[in-house]
């Protein structure tokens, strides 16, 4: 019998017939490299030989309006080809989108919420709009280690980092071998220290 | 059952994280296409984008053509294959419909260019989302029109379609149809062949049919070259037109057998198959009701399946891979037993059904034993079909084939009002 996980707790310490199958939804801003980390995420794990699918909310992109991407990731092929609709985890880039009732939007049942966050770590439940215990959340200060590393305020690899440390679904090996396929040496070496970064300074809100 | 044991096992295929367009792009860069020709501008694909780029790379041998709109893209397609080139090109929606009057041309010619269409919606109003009227308005132009369910499936059938095109049997062009975003702009990651297996299986660049004339009183290449000339398509009323549209639908008649040994072949040089090339049955021997789709959205209903089966439906569905020619004999063999039949079209003929609809109450109509059949249309300008929309229809089909009747044939789903 194969039971299919979609809860993140468990993920860690999938063992045999298990099948892994995630589903994640980036939200940030358009510019704000919300599609690359969302496919730089599915190449890592296609290095671990996961199935994977990576795509935009489809629409043109406007610099500034809030957009989505979404990642499906496997140990079967995917089959489906439609909108992700209960993600197991959301990713904020973008704090100032946190108000949003998109944000929860189809989210499961205690399923995971990766933000860029960096005010009092209690607060950030009226800020979401949600109860204490109804998700696990993460906060990582992406925007001051950006801002520190990089130089811009660029923070979709260090939601990358951060989602990793929430849900250790990929290796952060596999990740930095996405990201120097990505980018040219210099910005991928900056890349890859804000995502080691963005790892160690995230915190689950207690 | 004795496991096939791929030519090219997976571990030897290289991966690639690629998007569809670029899966197609890459297709064609192995494919030893001697002409591509194009319109770059919207309604245009990333597909030729990533192909100019192999070329200014000088990683093809390939003569890039960028034309000034669709209709001569494909009158230059024509031309090149005409003079024996292995030719291709891409559109989307609105720029199939300027190749319309071209298309024709290039069917009856007999030329086996490859077109990928990444299927949009029609203007107006304006949309660049997916959904099949487009492929749809190119029906009766005498193509060969295959549709894709997954990245890896467009990589594939892109190299499968020049063989199938250049087969001496069908001489026909082929498009290759795949969903706009949902596969177009969908990272998944593919496995590929090496260059030079793809080089064999197509048996290298393209081979000339033969044809006799009289002038020589022997036979020449089938195509236009000044040492031994030709003409091709010239004024032909009623004296022999209708002939030579006969010598168009015989060739359609090989096309099944042709498109079934291609599949064949593939699976066993890479270990991957589509059904039987033409259509891809999934949990229908002893299913009641049996869902039939093209293109993308043939995945999300099979998850669909596997779902309803978990909870003991007897459910089924069909992938349509080939819409032209249409496999009514194989569809309605398929469907034998069956009590309700739900088609899915992602288009609508405005004033009759959905396209795929027609071809398959058509394919059943001298069947002894009719299932009951419903025309879903869905999706239309990229609206998502989602598993729960899917769901929703699968269990209305379980009432009517419970109750026996069909109250409306055709039911538009996922739309306001």
């Amino acid at each position: 019998m194969i039971s299919y996980v979609s809860h993140m707790l468990v993920l860690p310490y999938v063992v045999g017939d298990v099948v892994l199958f995630v589903e994640i939804r980036w939200h940030g801003r358009g510019g704000q490299g919300v599609w690359t980390v969302s496919n730089l995420l599915a190449v890592a794990a296609s290095y671990e030989d996961k199935y994977v699918q990576s795509f935009p909310a489809f629409g043109p992109e406007r610099s500034g309006a809030p957009v989505l991407a979404f990642t499906r990731i496997s140990d079967e092929p995917i089959e489906i080809h439609s909108m992700v609709y209960e993600p197991d985890a959301v990713v904020v880039l973008d704090c100032t989108l946190l108000g949003s009732r998109a944000i929860v939007e189809g989210l499961k049942k205690n399923g995971t919420i990766v933000t860029n966050y960096e005010d009092e770590p209690s607060k950030v439940y009226g800020v979401i709009g949600v109860e204490k215990g109804e998700y696990r959340i993460y906060t990582c200060p992406a925007s001051r280690l950006a801002l520190e590393v990089l130089k811009r305020p660029i923070t979709n690899t260090a939601m990358l980092g951060s989602l990793l440390k929430a849900l250790p679904i990929v290796k952060l090996e596999s990740v930095f071998k996405a990201i120097e396929k990505r980018f040219p040496g210099p910005i991928a070496e900056k890349n890859i220290e804000l995502v080691k970064r963005a790892y160690n300074e995230t915190q689950e809100v207690k | 059952m004795a496991q096939t044991i791929p030519h090219v096992p997976p571990e030897k295929q290289l991966l690639l994280n690629v998007n569809g367009d670029e899966a197609v792009a890459y297709a064609v860069k192995q494919s030893l296409v001697d002409v591509v020709s194009a319109y770059p501008i919207t309604p245009q694909t990333i597909i030729v984008e990533k192909f100019s780029e192999f070329v200014a790379n000088g990683e093809v041998h390939t003569e890039f053509v960028a034309v000034e709109s669709e209709h001569s893209a494909m009158s230059v397609c024509v031309g090149a294959a005409a003079a024996g080139a292995r030719a291709f090109t891409a559109t989307s929606s609105q720029g199939l419909a300027l190749m319309w009057e071209i298309l024709y041309i290039a069917s009856a010619l007999r030329l086996p260019i490859v077109l990928a269409v990444v299927n949009r919606a029609l203007s107006a109003p304006i949309n660049i989302h997916c959904d099949h009227n487009d492929a749809y308005g190119m029906r009766d132009s005498g193509w060969i029109q295959l549709f894709v369910e997954n990245v890896q499936e467009a990589y594939d059938t892109t190299i499968q379609a020049f063989k199938i095109a250049e087969d001496e049997n069908v001489l026909l062009p082929v498009a290759v149809n795949l969903d706009g975003f949902f596969l177009s702009h969908t990272l998944e990651n593919i496995r590929i062949l090496p260059d030079n297996v793809v080089h064999e299986f197509l048996g290298g660049h393209r081979k000339l049919a033969k044809t006799r004339v009289d002038y020589l009183d022997g036979e020449v290449p089938f195509a236009l070259n000044p040492a031994c000339p030709l003409s091709i398509g010239p004024l032909d009323l009623y004296d022999y037109y209708f002939e030579h549209k006969m010598h168009q639908v015989e060739a359609m008649k090989h096309v099944l057998q042709v498109v079934r040994k291609v599949n064949s072949e593939w699976y066993e040089l890479t270990g991957r198959k589509y059904g039987d090339g033409v259509l891809e049955p999934y949990e229908v021997e002893d299913a009641d009701v049996v869902v039939t789709v093209l293109g993308s959205t043939a995945g999300t209903v099979r998850s669909v399946v596997k779902k309803l089966r978990r909870e003991g439906k007897k459910v089924g569905m069909v992938k349509i891979r080939m819409f032209r020619p249409f496999p009514h004999k194989d569809i309605a063999e398929l469907l034998k037993g069956v009590k309700a039949v739900g088609v899915m079209d992602r288009g609508i003929s405005f004033g009759s059904y959905g396209q795929s609809y027609l071809e398959i109450a058509t394919a059943l109509y001298s069947s002894k034993e009719k299932p009951l059949l419903v025309n879903y249309i869905y999706g239309l300008g990229g609206r998502d079909a989602s598993p729960e929309l899917i769901e929703n229809f699968f269990k209305e089909l379980i009432g009517i084939a419970e109750k026996g009747y069909v109250e409306e044939e055709i039911r538009f789903i996922g739309v306001r009002g």
